[in-house]
């Protein structure tokens, strides 16, 4: 298990959004634009970095009985740290995300990633590990959101690309593409695509239907 | 040395089943943590409301830039921005420029002797206090008045409605409306922001004849130069306007100011 897997392995393989399923709601929130996409994952990515950071440097000192409550208080104090950055030096950006800043504290994949792997590991190849996760829920989220945006407004990143129909050209906008549903369409798509690249990525079904074969004695 | 930190080593090497250990770590985390947040906050005050500011000067100026022609009065005027007074609420008097320049709505809303508690039925704007004092701004021309702005604010659905209501020189026409600060839902409430919406308010009436405040957001169509149309799926925001505007154009509010400009102008 090389640092090198840690930071690759998310990314495709391990991917905690299209694999692991993993912080979703985030994904679906603030993808209708690339510019809020990338502040998020920029975000996200930082405190997951910082959180394994500072739960695998004093992982042999937090009490199993209220370890929840320790790692949930640590992410909880570096997110709002950072929302307070984010207002003081990204007031635009943080006045588009608003909320969902703030809502990293309850992002599963960072929680996820400091119970499962932090909690054990030594500081280097956990920050690694957020490194890693980061960076592969950042791919996910840049891929939706630089689709929802230019299928659903012509433009990327605010410039536009193509002429819409409004304007006299022939780009007519796909308005679903700005709604929280379309998010939840091409996450899908995307999962299936990995999937199929990837078969090994398949679950198995916990249970199997009854078929009209398994009936007879 | 050695000696002072014995008692820290010992806490550590105690087990972390021990019950010490467990109330020790959560008390120490919780203060690392507290005051992790407090500095960053404190540190970064200065620039955060430094953003406010700006933005609020910035949607001021977008404000002045709805009105026709108000660019070209403050140019022929020679002022680039307005002017701003402050008003005891009580009696529509302006207070001295002194007391103006030191006006803080958080303090005086903390003070007892700077604001009133207003009695539930009263507070139809959702506001709890109200400052003896409220600065208002205004464009005159020649010494007569052209614009007046009244800031005002109230209870919207989830957040706090602050607006910047621009009334014209006969003192019952609004000649803008402006979004300050607000935090409703966004796509519901927020759309209170969007400019189209805030595109009808201007050269409705707020009163009629008898100085009665009619000002009210409706359902469906707007029929009546006091009636503008009310967000659809956002009733409680709507509403949270209307009784704003009611309430700081009204007795407590604005009232007894407007009432004395009408009768002695400025």
């Amino acid at each position: 298990m090389s640092l090198h897997h840690h930071l690759t392995a998310p990314l495709i393989g391990n991917n905690p959004v299209t694999l692991q399923i993993l912080g979703i709601c985030s994904a679906l929130a603030v993808t209708t634009t690339l510019s809020t996409a990338i502040t998020m994952s920029v975000a996200l990515t930082v405190v997951l970095c910082l959180s394994n950071g500072v739960i695998s440097l004093m992982r042999h000192h937090i009490p199993p009985s209220i370890r929840l409550i320790i790692q949930i208080t640590i992410v909880a104090s570096i997110v709002i740290v950072i929302d307070q950055f984010m207002q003081a030096f990204m007031f635009e950006m943080s006045k588009r995300l608003s909320i969902f800043v703030g809502l990293i504290v309850t992002n599963c994949l960072v929680l996820g990633r400091a119970e499962a792997f932090a909690m054990r590991n030594p500081v280097l190849p956990s920050v690694v590990d957020g490194l890693g996760n980061g960076l592969g829920y950042s791919l996910v989220l840049l891929i939706v959101g630089a689709l929802r945006e230019f299928l659903g407004t012509g433009a990327l990143m605010g410039v536009p690309l193509v002429t819409t129909a409004a304007d006299g050209g022939w780009f007519q906008p796909l308005g679903l593409m700005q709604l929280a549903p379309s998010a939840f369409f091409i996450l899908g798509l995307l999962v299936w695509l990995v999937r199929a690249m990837r078969p090994e990525q398949v679950e198995q079904p916990e249970f199997r239907l009854r078929t009209s074969e398994d009936r007879r004695p | 040395m050695a000696e002072v930190f014995s008692p820290i080593r010992k806490f550590f090497a105690r087990s972390n089943d021990d019950l010490v250990k467990i109330i020790g770590m959560a008390v120490l985390v919780a203060l690392v943590s507290s005051a992790a947040v407090s500095v960053t906050a404190v540190m970064l005050k200065p620039y955060q409301e430094a953003n406010r500011a700006a933005e609020q000067q910035a949607r001021m100026d977008k404000m002045l830039d709805t009105l026709p022609g108000m660019r070209d009065l403050m140019m022929e005027t020679g002022v680039d921005t307005l002017e701003t007074r402050l008003v005891n609420l009580d009696d529509g008097s302006f207070a001295s420029s002194e007391d103006s320049a030191a006006f803080d709505l958080d303090a005086a809303l903390q003070d007892a002797e700077a604001s009133i508690a207003l009695e539930p039925d009263a507070d139809i704007a959702g506001i709890k206090r109200r400052a003896n004092q409220s600065p208002v701004y205004l464009l005159q021309k020649d010494g007569e008045l052209m614009l007046i702005v009244l800031p005002v604010y109230g209870a919207g659905y989830q957040s706090t409605l602050q607006a910047a209501l621009a009334i014209e020189a006969d003192l019952v026409t609004i000649a803008a409306l402006a979004i300050v600060e607000q935090g409703d839902t966004p796509g519901f409430g927020a759309r209170i922001e969007e400019p189209d919406w805030l595109a009808q308010w201007p050269g409705k009436k707020f009163a009629d004849e008898t100085g009665t405040v009619r000002i009210e957001l409706v359902r469906g169509g707007a029929s009546t130069p006091y009636e503008v149309d009310g967000i659809s799926g956002a009733t409680r925001t709507s509403t949270g306007m209307t009784n704003l505007l009611r309430f700081w154009l009204g007795d407590k509010g604005f009232g007894p100011f407007l009432t004395r400009l009408r009768q002695e102008g400025l």
